[in-house]
């Protein structure tokens, strides 16, 4: 299938009061179409730095990258009309209504107010939001307010979907919900979608494929099985166990010598 | 499409404002302190200008409302920030642009809305002054907040915590106040004072404005005025702009 986000040698150094930081060193990484992509990492390894360059939102200092074949570089607004973002926190306004977000939303993809007014109303169907739609989003609980992120981000029908730790502070039937959406997003409308997470089973269930990465380079990339496979010693290992093999930082090898008696 | 984009967000943001009506009216607050319990005590002073000392004050006052409260509107952005607004928004096509000019033309609405209740109470008090000098001054004060709500937008983005921001913006605003004369015309300060003065971009837009206000449309203070408000905003809207365009680095 073809590749829908294409990456070599994305790189972005922060300058800092106390010299520079490597925040991501080299990430080479192929999405294909319609894939459900795990992007996995130790705290500060660079998931949250790769997001923001593919989403434009932070200008790479390395490398280059296409998303839907608009490159990332010189061609930063074809990359917004075709991807969709919901950043950790979200992004919405706490004092504004439901309805009030969606509809600003679709102006600002450019829809005139009347489609923007029926787009809203769509989303709002196939997400769950009909009935809260004259609230503030300040009134929503944790699992309604993310359905709201997510129809937000896919108010212009973006072929790619980037979401940063979509779960995190979710009670499991949020969760749950979560994941089935995402599932149907991809087998109904086809939209390929990228997210980071910090829970492997998350990943397990929800990823077709996986990216470890680790201190701003790839350490690891394949379905779960094969890296279970390949990292956890076999294909019944623990994504827990697979994860701290790649990253160098799960328990030590049975057969090591101890390193004190 | 920056009209389109433009006239969205601000539209957002004034329907925020219209929200908080308390908060709308109590932008006004200080200067109208001024005006009621430090005005009265001019009327007498030579204050070395044209005109009664309210043509004098009023000027003063009005930019003091612009100053004060423009150089603050970044504190918004800093919340915005937290909550992630500002991404969602920068990630969507909408012009970077208009990002920041919906922001700073719902400023100036809200501050030339406000500087309007000021005169309307300044007339009560004795002020006046010719029509078209007052809509000259209120131009003054939309140009002013174009141009400081722009940069604080631009250093809300840069510093994100209010703990930065805050001391950051009194230490800019207080010797701006003291050094342009808003309070009191430079007229009356000795040489040193008058000259450092003339180092303060706003000097030239007090001064200015006192002369609109009596009927010197064409002075020399005048010209100084426009030049240095309007490219003043140029410059601060470029460089809000893009910090819009590059935050995040």
């Amino acid at each position: 299938m073809a590749a829908v986000i294409s990456a070599a040698g994305l790189a972005r150094t922060f300058q800092t009061k106390s010299g520079p930081v490597e925040a991501v060193r080299c990430i080479d990484l192929t999405v294909r179409e319609g894939e459900i992509l795990g992007f996995l990492g130790p705290n500060g390894a660079g998931k949250t730095t790769t997001l923001r360059m593919l989403t434009t939102l932070l200008k790479p200092t390395g490398g280059a990258a296409t998303v839907a074949g608009y490159d990332l570089a010189t061609d930063p607004g074809g990359v917004r009309r075709v991807s969709g973002y919901v950043a950790q926190s979200g992004g919405v306004d706490p004092q504004i209504t439901v309805r009030e977000e969606l509809v600003t939303q679709g102006r600002m993809y450019r829809l005139s107010k009347a489609e923007a007014v029926v787009r809203a109303a769509e989303l709002a169907r196939e997400l769950d939001l009909t009935e809260l739609l004259d609230r503030k989003t300040a009134a929503l609980s944790g699992g309604q307010r993310r359905r709201l992120d997510i129809a937000m981000a896919l108010t212009h029908r973006p072929k790619v979907l980037f979401l940063d730790e979509p779960t995190t502070g979710l009670d499991p039937g949020s969760r749950a919900d979560l994941w089935d959406l995402v599932r149907r997003l991809r087998d109904e409308h086809g939209t390929t979608v990228f997210l980071t997470t910090h829970y492997l089973d998350e990943a397990d269930a929800l990823a077709d494929r996986l990216v470890v990465v680790d201190r701003g380079v790839v350490a690891a990339e394949g379905t779960p099985s094969a890296l279970k496979l390949a990292h956890g010693g076999s294909i019944d290992a623990t994504l827990q166990d697979t994860f701290l093999a790649i990253t160098g930082r799960g328990p030590a090898p049975a057969d090591a010598a101890p390193v004190a008696v | 499409m920056l009209l389109h984009d433009t006239a969205l967000v601000y539209g957002r943001y004034l329907r925020q404002s219209l929200r908080s009506r308390f908060a709308l009216l109590f932008g006004v607050l200080t200067p109208l302190l001024y005006l009621l319990f430090f005005g009265p005590l001019l009327t007498d002073l030579p204050l070395g200008e044209q005109g009664s000392s309210w043509q004098v004050l009023v000027p003063g006052l009005l930019l003091q409302l612009g100053l004060f409260g423009a150089l603050f509107a970044g504190f918004t952005i800093i919340m915005e920030n937290a909550q992630g607004v500002v991404e969602r928004m920068r990630v969507t096509p909408v012009s970077r642009l208009a990002l920041l000019l919906g922001r700073v033309l719902r400023d100036a609405t809200v501050f030339v809305f406000q500087a309007v209740l000021l005169v309307l109470a300044a007339v009560v008090m004795g002020l006046r002054a010719p029509l078209a000098g007052i809509l000259i001054g209120f131009a003054f004060v939309a140009l002013l907040t174009l141009s400081l709500a722009s940069l604080s937008y631009a250093l809300g983005m840069k510093v994100r915590t209010p703990q930065e921001f805050g001391p950051l913006i009194n230490a800019v605003s207080m010797p701006s106040m003291l050094l342009s004369g808003l309070m009191l015309p430079m007229a009356l300060a000795p040489t040193w004072l008058d000259v450092l003065s003339h180092f303060v971009p706003f000097r030239y837009l007090v001064d200015a404005v006192r002369d609109a206000y009596v009927g010197q449309y064409t002075s020399a203070h005048m010209l100084y005025g426009v030049l240095v408000a309007v490219g003043f905003a140029g410059l601060a809207v470029t460089v809000g702009t893009r910090v819009f365009r590059t935050a995040g680095a």
